[in-house]
């Protein structure tokens, strides 16, 4: 019970994060239909920023943490106005293409500015664990728990009740009549590009102070994309929830089924995806066309 | 306060639907911009709202003026900000939005926001039934409801002047005589200035100070409406009443084919 607990616990840590990065994609996908092949490079990015201004400038982590998400905020503004702006109106195949040209590009940089030994954060939270009865946890995992949630409620709320929230469920719904609201879709793809950047880097920070950090981490991002899938890839809950299913699924079979089979781990969500997507095809949570009777 | 002087507009670059089109919406007024399927209406109103971009047409001959300002070839964006708004051809509600949050969309670029509370009252106001649904999402609404929700949203917006395209499309002629006389009671309560797009002729015209009849991208006969019901034509082919009695749709057919204004 102890262990199934202690699996439990690490599923939803690692769930979460995979929800936030999930919501990156899902907030492109709304805005413009495309799929974001670079969100793992934004992960990669984040955490490598956070890391070097900790590490090389001594900059405490709380500010660290603020000055990447302004950073990726940014880089996500630049990277949709440089890179993809050009692609609105296109079709979306193209600009899939360009996003997968994008994740080379980045990656290319990361590695000439990083190189590509793992590196460590230094200690972050207390070391101490913590107990919820019998189940041991690690307090980076509490935090980075905690921080997710506050974020998802964030956003949730955001997109709720926010103009601009409201004006990108708009866009999402009818390009053309959002246009005709004198919402700026241009603006709607922006700040799309920009949350999308600013959540996979908190994503990539909380796994980094959980397995360190190096190149092979931009692979999250592919790992993340069935979780968008799953949940439905135009649906915000769909992220959320698919993020904790997937979370839970995988550490639940690391720890039952790869002492038996070995690698099963990674293969456990992917089969689940499958089965879902044959009874669910929009996934979960996704859109379905509104058809009045 | 709005003028359109032969106004060309092409699609595609090579697609010529607008053929020197000039009409001219005065402020406060109701103007109805009449003809049938095709003849253009369409996209003249988005030539006005700067739409046509969005379906890569432009003005490539005249000007449209508002307020005495040359207003083709700017953002819809900015048409909007200046006042004038256009509630689309098939109502377009955000369906996946609530009632609510769809005139929130509506109210974008408004600046004193902290009014929003009271304009969707007076939205309400106009359309009690909305309120109702409230936090109904308005994909699942009836026709009639989404009608009255699209002009709800512009009413949103407090445009100096509200193009409405279509407002009687696939309703029951209950529903459209309620909402044009909403139409009518907006553009008395709030002054705000209307050009109504129909191919209901009869029932834009019982709302409108003065009517344009558009055939094959420009316009052919204007005039008050008095004039307009008055015109043999315009009873014949656009309020289908006819002095001489009921024709067979062939000899309508033959003598249009004659009589085109051209
Ligand atoms: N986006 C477009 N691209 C090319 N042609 C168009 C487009 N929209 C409308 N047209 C053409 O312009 C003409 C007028 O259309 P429209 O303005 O929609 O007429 P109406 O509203 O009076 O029915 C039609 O022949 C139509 O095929
Ligand atoms: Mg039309």
């Amino acid at each position: 019970m102890t262990f199934f607990l202690q699996m439990l616990v690490t599923g939803i840590v690692v769930g979460s994060v995979y929800a936030l990065v999930a919501l990156g994609f899902v907030l492109i996908y709304k805005a413009s239909d495309a799929i974001n092949f670079a969100q793992g490079e934004f992960l990669l990015i984040g955490t490598y920023i956070c890391l070097t201004l900790i590490t090389t400038y001594q900059i405490p982590f709380l500010v660290a943490m603020v000055l990447t998400l302004v950073f990726s905020g940014l880089l996500g503004f630049v990277i949709e106005r440089v890179v993809l702006r050009p692609f609105i109106g296109e079709p979306v195949i193209s600009m899939i293409m360009a996003t997968i040209g994008l994740s080379s590009l980045l990656a290319g940089i990361v590695h000439i500015i990083w190189g590509h030994e793992t590196r460590v954060y230094p200690q972050i939270f207390p070391d101490t664990p913590v107990r919820l009865g019998e189940v041991v946890v690690s307090p980076v995992y509490v935090w980075s728990l905690i921080i997710v949630l506050i974020l998802l409620a964030f956003f949730t709320l955001f997109f709720k009740y926010s103009k601009i929230g409201i004006a990108m469920r708009a866009t999402a719904d009818d390009q053309q009549a959002a246009l005709s609201m004198g919402i700026s879709v241009k603006m709607v793809f922006a700040v799309s590009w920009a949350i999308s950047a600013v959540v996979s880097s908190v994503g990539g920070v909380l796994l980094g102070n959980i397995n360190g950090v190096n190149s092979s981490m931009a692979l999250i991002g592919l790992k993340v994309l069935p979780v968008a899938l799953l949940g439905g890839l135009d649906s915000i809950p769909g992220a959320i929830i698919g993020g904790f299913i997937i979370g839970i699924l995988e550490s639940m079979a690391g720890g039952y089924l790869d002492p038996i089979i070995g690698g099963v781990k990674e293969v456990v969500p992917f089969i689940v995806l499958v089965l879902i997507l044959m009874f669910k095809p929009y996934g979960l949570f996704g859109k379905e066309e509104i058809e009045r009777v | 306060m709005l003028r359109l002087n032969n106004v060309e507009v092409m699609y595609d670059r090579v697609i010529l639907v607008l053929k020197g089109m000039s009409m001219e919406v005065p402020r406060g007024k109701i103007v109805a911009l009449l003809g049938s399927n095709g003849a253009g209406k369409t996209t003249t109103l988005k030539a006005i709202s700067g739409l046509l971009k969005s379906e890569n047409g432009q003005v490539t001959d005249g000007y449209i003026e508002f307020e005495g300002q040359r207003i083709d070839g700017e953002d819809a964006e900015a048409i909007v900000k200046q006042g004038i708004f256009q509630c689309m051809e098939g109502r377009r509600v955000f369906e996946h939005l609530t009632v609510e949050e769809n005139l929130i969309a509506g109210a974008h670029t408004r600046k004193d926001r902290g009014n929003l509370k009271s304009d969707i009252e007076r939205v309400y106001h106009y359309f009690p039934k909305l309120k109702t649904l409230r936090s109904r999402v308005a994909g699942y609404l009836s026709g009639g409801e989404q009608q009255m929700l699209a002009i709800g949203r512009g009413l949103m917006a407090k445009p100096k002047v509200l193009l409405l395209d279509e407002p009687s499309l696939g309703l029951a002629p209950l529903l459209v005589r309620e909402i044009f006389s909403i139409i009518k009671q907006i553009n008395e309560e709030e002054g705000t200035t209307i050009l109504v797009v129909e191919q209901n002729a009869n029932i834009a015209l019982s709302i409108a100070d003065y009517g344009y009849i558009m055939e094959n991208g420009r316009i052919v006969l204007e005039g008050t409406v008095d004039y307009l019901l008055s015109n043999e034509d315009v009873r014949e082919f656009y309020l289908g009443l006819s002095e001489v009695g009921k024709k067979s749709y062939r000899d309508v057919k033959s003598y249009k084919r004659r009589k085109r204004w051209l």
